[in-house]
């Protein structure tokens, strides 16, 4: 499903990935970890076509087609969904309208007929339900106002929605607090199926205990250099990121 | 006037038939003098009165100066090479096809939706019927007639109501009030007359867009709008389809009173041409509208969308004369390529508890430059004053410009003031995130500036808050990038 073969990014001049391989396929959750400044949201970020970010070597496919190639819009309507660290704030842009502009604009580009109200608030409800949230959000404007758990929360959302194919969640733990967390987790667990693929990206373990990857990878100096089962997780948790400069430097 | 083909020919050619005032032909050759505003008076057959206040407020405008205060630029105009009456053009003048008609107009038209025959009516173009505007306007005026709600030119309005018109005409904006208020007193050529008498609700909004003679009003047009006690009236100026017109200069006067009581709702979508991508042939729109809050607990509330016009001029304002009064102005002003707009209001509190609230948002984008200009004065008798301003720019790009020039003058202690400013861009992060959502940029921009523009649009009637929400998104295409 993504295939990223030895991708190397910059930012400026400054080379941030620097050969980085990873494999997805269909339905699999992979965890991407590590610490600060190893790439983490620069993966993200190449992968979901953000401005600012200059490929210099490498391939990242998506369901066979040259990711890095397309627009984010048509990498949206392809099926990628990224859930922001810090999703943004539109003030006054409802956030029912903008769901619905979402979803028509990623339905017509894969030539379905656009929803009309009833059948875009019948669908909203349902996946309200899904989530168990309640529909307080969708009368706000998109994120303005929202606290650290509501704009993630919405963020799930959103990916409920939209259903992608591939979601990367960029440190959807960061800010949120314990309770936050498992909400959050809850919605992402809610939605993971044999055809949704994720890459969860985090510094901390925690939020891997509630949500339960296929793969873990460390991710450090632009690179992957260990990737292994859920378990690799908890060793990280035990010896710190400080053990990958150990053994890299060994 | 450089850059202004259509004024240029017509004076050209009017020079040839030399300079007598003839008053049986439809145009008057060019120029201003006592005679040309005693013949527009005469071809209007207007009462004794009108002819002496016309003739009073033209000699007062030779002693003025044309304003120069405004952060607009734009070369000098020559008011002796302005024709001051012209009859309805003569189908043979006009351009005989949507061939001749500016292809970027023609391309907005389509994408308003509007239909063919329409479109050669806003471009001017000659075309035998009229749509169905005459029997609509016709089924209007009985329902009005009913509630006894007078609609209808002002020249039509001085034959018949003269006594109505009188005692109001000019009270708000007298002619010594500004230059081109003072020019309008003396030559304006047509407009719109609205009685709506006490206690009565106007049962419609009342817009332009149907009125029959509402067609070729010109460039110096004259609205007075008188709302007896307790009554209500809401009403509509312009449409969302760009409007071309053979007169550059426009120079209209809008006076609204509200008596006790009394509400009146003046809702404007403007969007004259604005000109080529050189910013020439477009309208320079220098507008004086006023409204007096005279009753007490009367209120006057100004809507305004502005896309248009290469040159915009206009601070429409609120007198809260009486106790109580409330005063209200919404503004979105669009300017982008060459567009230069200085727009903004006044709020002048003179009656106790008074109140105003000021939301003006601003929008530039390619070289566009606006500025927001509001005075607020509390006068010394007002007691309990009120005011709340806001005033949001947002930048699109970085060649636009958007000043803002607030006035605050507080003569009484009690009164409350707030006045928040702020100026955005549109960030790479919210464009970047609508993206992500599978949104293009240009939806993405589209529905940024509606968010942003949200508080005035919700001040609009229904189908004119659609409207103009849709004229801003096309406004706005291809603006970033």
């Amino acid at each position: 499903m993504l295939s990223v073969k030895g991708l190397r990014a910059n930012v400026g001049d400054k080379e941030i990935l620097k050969g980085l391989d990873l494999e997805v396929g269909p339905g699999e959750v992979h965890a991407i970890m590590g610490p600060n400044g190893s790439g983490k949201s620069t993966l993200s970020h190449v992968l979901s076509g953000r401005d600012g970010y200059s490929v210099t070597a490498g391939s990242a496919t998506f369901e066979g087609r040259d990711l890095l190639e397309l627009e984010p819009e048509e990498r949206a309507q392809l099926g990628l969904f990224l859930a922001f660290q810090y999703p943004v704030e539109l003030p006054g842009v409802n956030n029912t309208y903008f769901l619905k502009a979402a979803l028509n604009s990623i339905r017509k580009a894969r030539g379905e007929s656009e929803l009309d109200a009833v059948s875009f608030l019948r669908l909203i409800k349902e996946k309200l339900k899904i989530l168990h949230l309640d529909d307080s959000l969708l009368k706000r404007a998109v994120n303005a106002g929202f606290s650290g758990g509501e704009k993630k929360r919405n963020e799930i959302f959103q990916m409920a929605l939209l259903e992608p194919k591939l979601a990367i969640l960029d440190e959807t733990d960061s800010g949120l607090d314990i309770d936050a967390l498992r909400v959050v987790a809850e919605g992402v667990n809610a939605l993971r199926s044999p055809e949704r693929s994720m890459i969860v990206v985090t510094h901390y373990q925690r939020l891997l205990d509630y949500i339960q990857p296929d793969y873990v990878h460390v991710l450090a100096r632009g690179r992957i250099i260990r990737s292994g089962g859920k378990e690799l997780a908890l060793e990280l948790e035990q010896k710190g990121y400080g053990w990958i400069d150990a053994e890299l430097a060994a | 006037m450089t850059g202004a083909p259509a004024v240029e020919d017509i004076v050209k050619s009017e020079y040839e038939h030399g300079f007598t005032t003839e008053i049986e032909s439809d145009t008057l050759p060019p120029g201003l003098d006592e005679e040309v505003v005693r013949a527009i008076s005469k071809r209007k057959g207007e009462p004794e009165f009108m002819t002496e206040q016309r003739l009073k407020a033209y000699r007062h405008w030779l002693t003025m100066r044309e304003p120069e205060w405004a952060a607009v630029d734009y070369p000098k105009i020559d008011f002796q090479s302005i024709s001051y009456y012209s009859a309805p053009k003569r189908p043979e003048d006009m351009p005989k096809s949507l061939d001749e008609i500016d292809p970027a107009l023609l391309e907005t038209y389509n994408k308003l939706g509007i239909p063919i025959e329409e479109q050669k009516a806003l471009a001017g173009i000659a075309v035998d019927a009229v749509f169905d505007s005459v029997s609509v306007a016709t089924t209007f005026r009985a329902t009005l007639a009913e509630a006894g709600v007078i609609f209808c030119s002002i020249s039509e309005a001085l034959h018949e109501y003269p006594e109505l018109v009188k005692p109001y005409l000019g009270t708000v904006v007298p002619y010594t009030d500004n230059f081109y208020a003072c020019l309008n007193a003396a030559v304006f050529s047509d407009g719109t007359f609205v009685y709506v008498p006490k206690g009565v609700r106007c049962p419609m909004e009342l817009s332009t867009y149907f009125r029959i003679n509402a067609r070729n009003t010109g460039q110096f047009e004259r609205t007075l709008i008188v709302a007896e006690a307790g009554s209500y009236v809401s009403y509509l100026e312009g449409c969302t389809a760009p409007q071309r017109d053979e007169n550059q200069l426009h120079a209209a006067v809008v006076e609204l009173i509200a008596m006790e009581d009394a509400e009146i709702k003046y809702s404007t979508v403007q969007n004259w041409y604005p000109g080529d991508a050189e910013g020439r042939g477009g309208i320079y729109n220098f507008v004086t509208k006023r409204g007096d809050c005279r009753g007490a607990r009367s209120k006057i509330s100004w809507t305004q969308v502005e896309t248009g016009s290469a040159i915009t001029w206009k601070y429409p304002s609120c007198i809260l004369r009486g106790d109580g009064s409330i005063g209200e102005f919404y503004s979105v002003a669009v300017t982008k390529g060459r567009q230069q707009a200085d727009t903004g209001t006044k709020m002048i509190h003179i009656g106790k508890n008074t109140s105003s609230t000021i939301v003006s948002k601003g929008i530039s984008a390619g070289e566009g430059s606006q500025t927001y200009r509001g005075l607020v004065r509390i006068g010394q008798r007002a007691e309990g004053a009120r005011n709340h301003t806001q005033c949001d720019s947002l930048l699109i790009g970085d060649r636009c410009a958007a000043n803002t020039v607030p006035y605050i003058e507080v003569k009484n202690p009690s009164a409350k003031m707030e006045h928040e400013a702020t100026t955005s861009k549109i960030s790479d992060d919210q464009l970047f995130y609508c993206r992500s959502r599978g949104l293009t940029e240009e939806d993405a921009v589209s529905m940024i500036v509606n968010g942003f523009c949200k508080e005035v649009f919700n001040e609009l009637p229904m189908e004119f808050a659609v409207e103009a929400q849709k004229l801003l998104s096309i406004s706005l295409e291809g603006a970033v990038g």
